[in-house]
This record gives structure tokens, sequence and C-alpha cells, in this order.
């Protein structure tokens, strides 16, 4: 009898201290909902959204209460898989939805200040000192940071022109419903 | 024994539209007279589009390069004739989307005249096939059935791929379409003459040419060349749309099948059209670029019908023009043929390397009428998919975006033949919903591509700032040892000099007052210098050891 008593709680004991062990030991210190957000936003922790880059706005979106429509360089397509991921409905872009756009600088009126290189968070601008600067439009993310610093306000987010090679087939609209 | 089958296989499903060749299969190739105006795209064929190298105003002869190859996917394209280049500009093409393009705007003047250094290779068969190959690249040929691949791709099969058959594509399964069948029925010692060097050039024992019965005249010229090469053979096909399809002509005539996202190289074989045979054998022997080719100008709303050979860059309306003109009920005008083309926005578009026909058809002939209604699951279209397919399963989702669904149903191996369409009764526009649904995938990905992009730039930002922060604090903190430094020897200097200097004052003060003002005024003077000079010293070597530091620090960062 006591054998079987000791026996087990021993094992009991052994089993709980090797849990509570592991518990301690690979402990997941992050949200793993804020780590699914995170891998939706951009990535290029641009600030636009108000937050100090998009780890943080993901924690913000985790715990709860932050509008989901601040994110511009990611527009539309990232409200709307924030909003599946948190289960909540899609609002509108905060500000007004052009469609993809690029920052271009106003070459003419840039006096060169470097102040838009220092802010881009990807290194799109290339210019120097009272060199006119100039956006590369394959690196531009459209995150707005560049906008603000510009001492002349020389810089524009502008629709992306479409050709030739950016055009996509549309969706065929889909049969008309008759009743 | 080669690896056509005597008996031909069949591929899956397939389709029987009415093929209205009666329309035009009777009218002799025809020369269709200079335009006044050529718009010559810089994108005609499947790659990198090719980079203008001619300017406005420069004078060109036929056959001068305008537009440079960019890398081995891409090749160039040639001026069609003499004249002068009136601007480089975005005009029209025939693209579904109706955007414009960068096209070489030539008018001629008149003489159409060959430049004169163009030199062939006189025996063709007896080179080594690389000097073929770079023949055949010079001269921009692509494919010209219509899919416009580059032929030097072709020509070059990857190490350790062996061709056992050439197969010659004189198929033209499309409806409509006469442009091949003439070009056999005229010019089939030219086909044979091209494809002899192409055997030579791929180093392959065996051809066949694969022709459909309802060619009979094309079959019987072509065979009557034939007779004179062993190696060479004609199949006659029965007629079944998509048989032209690569993949398809490929299992009719040997029995393999190409697997899927694979080429037909994988399975020894290599397809070329029967056009591109004689345009690699104009290239070859006569080193003459691909400059025109045959289009067939047809259906019920042209006035009268023509095979033409036409300079490219020739607007579609000169084609028209030379016809007689559209009639009232011309619906629709579609460039390529009536299952696969596309349908022109406007027909100031030009006359390119893929364009086999100039297709004007009513309102009977479209289903310009047709309204989608929804699937009755009828199975119609899994009867006819030449690939085995599901296609009414890749709509659904593709219509819902599942894009992960449409790559397990394997969208990308889909050729949009419009076979499935063409049976649907519920008058699904399925293929474009597969397009979108591609297009979809694809943009996706380089979406996925941007983002990982934008982590990796923003993180080396990142990591760029916080390293020159730290140069930036490691040398401050340099600057700041190097100064102390100086200052304790300036101070060091300071003590020794005055020591040095008081037994010359106690000297001096022997000497008369009026004497001294200026002699210790100049002493000091000297003494102010000499501080002077030892510090820019120091400073001086302090800047070459920070300057060192700084070289080292990079050659080590480095």
């Amino acid at each position: 009898m006591i054998e079987a008593v000791l026996s087990i709680s021993g094992m009991a004991l052994a089993a709980g201290l090797g849990l509570g062990f592991a518990a301690k030991k690979f402990q997941v210190e992050s949200d793993p909902i804020a780590v699914q957000l995170v891998a939706v936003l951009p990535g290029s922790n641009c600030g636009s959204c108000g937050y100090p880059g998009c780890q943080a706005y993901a924690d913000a979106l985790a715990s709860g209460g932050v509008a989901i429509n601040l994110c511009s360089p990611g527009g539309k397509a990232t409200m709307e898989l924030l909003a599946s991921l948190l289960g909540v409905t899609p609002m509108a872009m905060s500000d007004e939805d052009l469609g993809p756009v690029l920052a271009v600088i106003d070459e003419n009126n840039c006096i060169g200040c470097t102040a838009c290189i220092k802010a881009c968070p990807v290194d799109a601008i290339i210019g120097a000192n009272k060199q006119s600067h100039t956006v590369i439009a394959t690196e531009c993310t459209a995150c707005k940071a560049c906008l603000e610093p510009c001492p002349v306000n020389c810089i524009t987010m502008t629709p992306v022109k479409q050709t030739l090679y950016n055009w996509s087939w549309s969706k065929p609209s889909g049969p008309k419903m008759l009743h | 024994m080669g690896i056509a089958l005597t008996t031909l296989r069949s591929f899956h499903g397939g389709v029987h539209p009415a093929d209205n060749k009666s329309l035009s299969a009777h009218r002799p190739i025809e020369r269709l007279p200079l335009p006044k105006m050529l718009y010559v795209p810089l994108h005609q064929h499947l790659g990198t589009p090719c980079e203008p190298c001619v300017k406005p105003g420069d004078k060109v002869l036929k056959g001068d390069l305008i537009g440079e190859a960019q890398g081995f996917v891409s090749v160039p394209v040639h001026a069609p004739t003499s004249g002068t280049v009136l601007e480089i500009k975005q005009h029209t093409v025939g693209h579904p989307s109706g955007f414009t393009m960068l096209c070489v705007v030539i008018e001629p003047d008149g003489r159409d005249m060959w430049r004169s250094d163009l030199v062939g290779i006189k025996t063709p068969l007896q080179v080594d096939p690389s000097e073929i190959k770079k023949k055949i690249q010079e001269a921009g040929i692509v494919g010209l059935g219509g899919a416009t691949f580059p032929s030097h791709i072709k020509m070059s099969p990857p190490k350790g791929k062996v061709v056992s058959l050439l197969l010659i594509n004189g198929v033209e399964c499309e409806p409509y379409l006469t442009c091949d069948a003439r070009l056999m029925q005229e010019r089939a010692r030219e086909i044979v003459l091209g494809i002899t060097i192409m055997m030579h050039a791929l180093q392959t024992k065996e051809c066949v040419i694969g022709i459909e019965a309802n060619k009979p005249m094309a079959i019987s010229a072509m065979r009557k060349v034939v007779d004179e090469f062993q190696q060479i053979k004609v199949a006659v096909l029965p007629v079944m749309y998509p048989q032209g399809a690569e993949k398809q002509l490929i299992e009719v005539v040997t029995g393999r099948q190409v697997p899927s996202g694979g080429l037909p190289i994988d399975v020894g074989v290599i397809v070329h059209n029967v056009a591109t045979a004689v345009a690699i054998r104009e290239a070859v022997e006569f080193g003459r670029p691909l400059i025109s080719r045959l289009v067939t100008v047809t259906g019920k709303g042209v006035k009268s019908t023509a095979n033409l050979e036409v300079l490219l860059g020739t607007p579609v309306q000169d084609l028209i023009n030379f016809c007689g003109g559209l009639t009232y009920k011309t619906k629709k005008v579609i460039m390529g043929g009536p299952m696969m083309g596309t349908a022109l926005h406007n027909l100031e578009a030009p006359v390119v390397k893929g364009t086999s026909g100039i297709l004007a058809l009513t309102s009977d002939e479209t289903t310009f009428q047709q309204k989608e209604q929804n699937c009755i699951r009828c199975g119609s279209c899994l009867k006819v998919c030449p690939i085995r397919l599901m296609p009414c399963e890749m709509a659904w989702h593709s219509k819902h975006e599942n894009l992960d669904a449409l790559k397990e149903y394997n969208l990308f191996d889909c050729i949009e033949c419009g076979s499935c369409a063409f049976v649907c009764p519920a008058h699904i526009p399925l293929v474009h919903y597969f397009r979108f649904g591609k297009i979809s995938i694809l943009a996706q990905k380089q979406a996925d591509q941007a983002k990982q992009k934008v982590k990796e730039r923003s993180q080396r930002k990142e990591a760029r700032i916080a390293k020159e922060e730290a140069e930036k604090e490691r040398k401050k903190a340099e600057m700041k040892a190097q100064s102390d430094a100086r200052k304790a020897q300036a101070a060091m200097t300071a003590a020794q000099q005055t020591a040095e200097s008081k037994p010359s004052e106690t000297a001096k003060a022997e000497t008369p007052v009026s004497q001294e003002a200026p002699t210790s005024g100049g002493t000091i003077s000297e003494d102010d210098d000499k501080s002077v000079r030892a510090a820019r010293a120091a400073k001086a070597a302090a800047a070459a050891r920070a300057a060192k530091e700084a070289r080292d620090a990079k050659t080590d960062a480095n």
C-alpha cells in the first residue's frame, strides 16, 4: 500500500517539476496573435501609423482598442488581412484610397537638404547635399515618411501610372442575378 | 527507328469549331504594297523588351537594327524597310489592355532597299551548329505560330538533353487561319531547306511535319518535296482543336506526354512552326533578319479575304483597306485566331511577329451577345480539356480568389486554348477567369517578394545607422583623448619655454630701456610663433593618426 502511494506520488512530483521547469524554460514570450499580425504588416517600420515600428503597432492591435486602418503603405489589402486575423469587420482606410501611389520629388523645387533621405525607412531616395534628390520608384513603399520633413513641400504622393506591363486582367463580372 | 509513332495517338478532349478556312484558303500569297508609315513595336517577343538604338531623323535601310536585345531571353528588332525614323513614341498595339507600347515610327522612302552588308552562310550544313544559332538570334526570329518565344533558345537545348525528334508544326488548328497552309503549298522547298538547317543545328536525325487532314493541297506539296529526304516525314493528322498546341502535337505524334511544368525537350522533342523554318532559312542562308510575316485577313466582316506578306509594323487598317474595308456587319476585329486571339481596341495597332491573322467577325461568328450564366455542373469542360484539368472548379476558385486551391488544380498547366469556354452551355468566360487567377497568383508572389525586400532594406538601414552612431561615438572619444593629450603637451612645452626664456630675459634686462620694448616684443612673438607651430604640428600628427585609424577601421569593416 504505502509503496504504491509513494511511487505514484513520486512520479507525480517528478512530472510536476518537469512540467514546471519546461513552462519556465520554453516559455513563448510574445503574444502569438501579435506575431501573426506583424507578419502581415509591411515591416519597414516607417511609423506612419503613429507607433514606433510595425512590431509596436502589432502589439497595440493585439491588445485591442486600436483602429486597423492606420497602415498606409499596406493599404486596403493589409487592412483586410488584419480584419480577418482579428475577427473584426473591415473599415474604410483613414485617408482617401487613390490606389497604388508613389512619392515623387519635384526636382525643380528640391533644395537638396537630404532631410527626406534621412527619413526614408527603406533608403528609396537618392541625392546629395545641394543636389536635387529623386525617389527610386521600384523601392518606394508609399509610407509618406518623407512628406513631413521636406522644408519646401516638394514631395507629392502620385498615383502609379498604368501601363501594359503593370496592367492585369480584371475579374469577370459574373452572371447577372435574375431575381 | 525514331520516336515518332506509325500509328498516331490522340490527346484527351479537344473540340471541333467550324473551321471557316474556305473563306481564304484559295487566296495565293500576295505582298502588301508598302504602307505610308510603319510603327514597329520594341517588344514583339516573349521576354525582356528591346532598347531602341536609333534616334529620330536617322536614315535606316531594310534590315538595319533598330532595337537591341536585352539579355538571353530577348531578340532584336530590325527596320522592315528603308526610310527615315520619324520618332520613337508610345503607340497603340494589339494587347488586351488597350495600352500603348514604345514603337519606332519609320516613314518608308519607297526604295525598299536592303542593307548591303548582309551575309549568310553559303554551306549551312557544314558549319558548327553554334554559328547557326548565332545567326538565328541576330535575325530576331521568334516562334511564328503566335507564341513568339525566341527561337534561338529552343535551338539551344540544355546540356545532357538529346533532341530525338524535330517536330514541325503545320497543323494550323485555329479556325479561319490559312497562312501556314498557303506557305506549305507555295513554298514547300523553302520550308524543307529550313528544316535541314534546323536538323543540323540540333544534331537530330528525325523530323516529322504534322499537318491536319483538312489541308490536302499543303500535304501533297510538302510530300512532293519531302520525298527527296529520307529523315523527314509528313504526318497527316485528324482534325482536332487544339492539336497545334505544342504539348498536344507531341502526344499525337510520339505518344509521349510533356510533364506538368516541363518543356518538350524533357521528352526529347523540339517543336517549330513551318513559318519559323522559312525565317530560319532566310536568316542563315542570306543573313536576312525577320522583318515580315504572312497574315491571313479573313472573316465575314471584311469585303474580300487574303493571305498577305506584310512588313512588321504595318497598321492593321492598311491590311483591311487592301481587302476592301469592313462591312457594316462587323462586330469585332481580332488579331490572331478566333480561339486564342486578342480583340483589337484600335485598328491602328501594327502587325507584329506573332500576328497570324486579322479576323473581322460579324455577330453570328462571335460570342458578342452571350451573357454569363451560372454553372450547371454538366461537366462538358472536363470532357474537352486537352490537359485534363478541371475548368469548372478552377473558374469557381478563381472567382472566389482561392489562390492556393488554384495552384492545387494546376492552373499554370492551362494553355488557355479556350476549348472549355467554347463548349460551356452557360457561356462562362472560363479563360478570362483563368487569366485573372494566374495574374492574381503572380501578383501575390510579387507582393510577398516586395515585402521581403522592404524588410531587408529597412533592417539594413537600421544597422547602418547604428554603425554610424557607434563610429561617431568612437571618434568623439578619440578626439577628446587627443585634445586632452594636446593640452597636456602644450602645457608642458609652455612650461619648458618659460624655463628657457627666463635667462634671456635677465640678460635683456641689462640692455638699455629704449631698445627693450621692441626686442622683448620680438621675443614674445617669436615664442608665440614657436608654440603655434608646435600646436599645429601636434594637430597635423593627430589628424594623420585619426585618418589612418579611420582607414584601418574601414578596411576592417570591409
